[in-house]
């Protein structure tokens, strides 16, 4: 025996989980959310998804470049940014404001803080609330089939009018890019269930506590899952692993927590939705969430 | 039969199938066996014996008057060459008796033979057990006698044998429980009889058909002993694992199984125990799994206590061109070797050999809070916040999370996708805690 043995500390087997292959699958499974977007809003479609990709990758080259990093965009975790941002742009957004959007939200919303696994926040929801405030009408303006119209949730809140289930589910309705279909938002999780790449506490929680909430206040339930943004934030963005609870109970916690900021938003606040800002207000209560589930381990006494 | 389990665990590849239906034989009876003088948790011993003696196999050559501790016996009989330090399987520089040896072995260990329990009194037992020198052998190596020692103001419900075997490869304990099931009960019995324990239940993970099949023929007349099947999972065989699955009883943090009126045996253990009450003979060989691709024949071999790994491998048709790595027990807690000129000690139950391709270059990458790790901890902690603690010295907050429950069986390094080596953090956080407290008082 010739070679040199290679000593390392136990265990000497590990998964075949990496970060790599969560992020990429969080990709694939955003793709029937892609196609329902182009289906619905054509090419357009197309055009604002690469250039938010192309200043979300391009926005963490140049920021670990400069911080003299290691490169990694490769990772997939700043497409799956990019993604998300572009996914909850309208379809009718300069693609300059898609583009700026990406940069603040990997810039402001993650390598600010020293990049992957350090966001207090969800990026994508940094650069989508930064646009909010800066560009208001831009990100109101919402087009379907070239004609312009309101989301199913304005629509209910300035006028009173309501919108056919089957359409709001399907996605062919006014609203961002990807949050209109439900039907490809639902598929893409599936996937991501079935790999284990996702966790369901937080989406079960969030969704359920919308439909309760809103059927409690005499909304109608149905229409106020489907309407806006609920499916792609409880679905994608809530489950970021990175700016959501460790522990199960906290988990919970979380979902309900951004359930409940949603009706009240929806129901009583001056927005027609209210997604991003509730799954925004419970990333910062995830440190003093986890701080306080923390489980009895076993045979502890407490 | 319904199968039993603990909550949380992780399902690696088993890898069984190299030496599972590979029969235990005689390894080669070695020209010199290298026997460390510390093969047990507890009190050290002195050596018995000096340069030159004669000793007989079974022959008792270190013992202590200490009573956590387990005597040493030779494993051959022959001639005490030297008395040097050597380094363990588990990497820690002790001395031990070198012996040469002679042509033909005599054993002559000074233990009667009974082949009838009922003649034997609890503390009869307890001496046997003691004298022969066995200790748990599936690697903690605690002596037997001591479990098997009741305080007065505690009782023991169950005696548990654990043949869960959940590290991937090895199949000793497997190969045993096939082999020698009368053994194990017999053994099972003697402990039951020592710790006055009205039951015994016998846990095996529900992988090794065999075995439970052979197991449950064995105690078809016996009334107060069961064989539970076990869901493959690690790490089930875990003692606090295994109480939680088989009787849902929670040792309690920093407690033993005998707070829950539980002691827990390996089977192998067992028929060890069997071998000295019915054959006089001490704890001087057991059985071992020679695994892994980079090994030319896997096979599971019975040697002799003090031979050593490169001899193992020999017999086992030596390193394949490409063996990476080599492992003492399973892939999972085992410690990596640096050479193989180490001897194999009681708790020894496997060798493990990688090859390059199975042994990747792990580069760490941040934390994502995933939170694998914490649903895969079978003890309920969180690693992932314990890393944070261990890498900023936060002593107190390490202990306040229970860094002190963790069993170190590397669920978490295994599944974290970012490849961080949780467990090793989490151990040096355990000896940080324990440096602090030593310096209390």
């Amino acid at each position: 025996m010739n070679n040199e043995l290679i000593v390392t500390s136990s265990p000497h087997v590990r998964s075949q989980d990496s970060v790599d292959k969560i992020m990429w699958s969080v990709v694939l499974a955003l793709l029937p959310a892609v196609f329902a977007a182009v289906y619905f809003f054509n090419a357009r479609a197309i055009s604002v998804i690469m250039t938010a990709v192309a200043g979300a990758v391009l926005t963490e080259y140049i920021f670990q470049r400069f911080r003299n990093k290691k490169i990694t965009i490769k990772d997939g975790s700043a497409v799956v940014t990019g993604l998300l941002l572009a996914l909850t742009l309208p379809p009718s957004i300069p693609l300059w404001t898609a583009f700026f959007g990406s940069v603040v939200a990997i810039g402001l919303g993650k390598q600010v803080f020293g990049g992957i696994g350090q966001n207090p926040f969800n990026p994508a929801l940094v650069g989508r609330a930064f646009l909010t405030a800066s560009y208001p009408v831009l990100m109101t303006t919402w087009t379907v089939d070239g004609v312009s119209t309101a989301t199913p949730l304005s629509q209910m809140k300035m006028d009173g009018i309501a919108t056919d289930t089957w359409r709001l589910f399907i996605g062919q309705i006014g609203g961002s890019l990807g949050e209109t279909s439900a039907l490809a938002l639902l598929l893409g999780f599936a996937y991501l269930l079935y790999k284990g790449y996702v966790n369901w506490r937080i989406p079960l929680a969030m969704i359920a506590s919308v439909f309760l909430g809103t059927f409690a206040f005499g909304a109608d339930p149905i229409f106020h899952l489907f309407g806006g943004g609920l499916m792609i934030g409880a679905l994608y963005m809530a489950t970021d692993m990175v700016s959501t609870p460790t522990t199960k109970l906290g988990r919970w916690i979380f979902g309900i927590g951004a359930g409940v900021l949603v009706v009240v938003i929806r129901l009583w606040g001056g927005y027609p939705e209210g997604v991003m800002y509730s799954i925004l207000l419970m990333n910062t209560a995830v440190p003093l969430i986890d701080r306080y589930t923390r489980p009895r381990s076993l045979g502890e006494v407490r | 039969m319904k199968v039993l389990t603990f909550k949380q665990g992780i399902h690696p590849e088993y890898n069984k199938d190299l030496t599972k239906d590979k029969p235990l034989k005689n390894a080669k009876r070695p020209e010199e066996v290298i026997i460390p003088l510390k093969q047990h948790i507890g009190a050290p011993l002195q050596a018995l014996v000096k340069k030159g003696d004669q000793v007989d196999l079974g022959q008792k050559i270190a013992d202590s008057d200490s009573f956590v501790c387990a005597p040493i016996h030779a494993s051959v009989s022959g001639t005490v060459k030297e008395i040097r330090k050597v380094t363990d399987p588990g990497g820690n520089i002790v001395d031990a008796v070198v012996i040469e040896a002679a042509e033909e072995d005599s054993l002559n260990s000074g233990l009667e033979k009974h082949d009838n329990l009922d003649n034997l009194e609890p503390d009869q037992i307890r001496k046997i057990i003691r004298e022969a020198g066995i200790v748990g052998m599936g690697g903690a190596m605690f002596p037997t006698h001591v479990k098997v020692s009741i305080p007065d103001d505690k009782s023991v419900d169950y005696i548990i044998l654990n043949g869960a075997e959940c590290e991937p490869y090895l199949t000793v304990d497997h190969r045993v429980m096939v082999e020698r099931p009368k053994s194990i009960i017999f053994g099972l019995k003697a402990l039951m009889k020592a710790a006055d324990a009205p039951k015994g239940i016998i846990g095996i993970e529900d992988n090794k058909e065999e075995a439970i099949e052979s197991m449950q023929d064995a105690v078809k007349n016996e009334e107060n002993i069961e064989v539970q099947a076990l869901e493959t999972k690690y790490p089930q065989g875990g003692e606090k694992m295994l109480i939680e699955a088989l009787i849902d009883r929670e040792v309690p943090a920093g407690g033993l199984p005998l707070d829950v009126g539980v002691v827990v045996n390996n089977t192998s253990t067992a028929a060890a125990v069997a071998d000295a009450i019915r054959d006089g003979k001490p704890l001087y060989e057991r059985s071992i799994s020679i695994t892994g691709k980079g090994i030319n024949n896997p096979q599971n071999l019975i040697y002799r206590i003090g031979t050593t790994m490169a001899d193992l491998v020999e017999e086992a048709g030596g390193l394949k061109e490409n063996a990476a790595k080599v492992i003492a027990g399973g892939p999972m807690m085992g410690p990596a070797q640096k050479h193989l000129k180490v001897p194999c000690v009681k708790g020894t139950s496997g060798i493990l050999v990688l090859i390059k391709e199975e042994v990747e270059d792990y580069e760490p990458s941040p934390c994502i809070n995933c939170a694998k790790c914490v649903d895969a901890c079978p003890m309920f902690l969180m690693p992932t916040q314990l890393v944070n603690y261990q890498k900023n010295d936060m002593i107190e907050e390490l202990e306040e999370w229970q860094v002190m429950s963790c069993i170190e069986c590397g669920s978490c390094s295994y599944v974290c996708p970012a490849k961080i080596p949780l467990v090793h953090y989490l151990r040096l956080g355990k000896a940080q805690v324990m440096a602090k407290k030593r310096e209390e008082n």
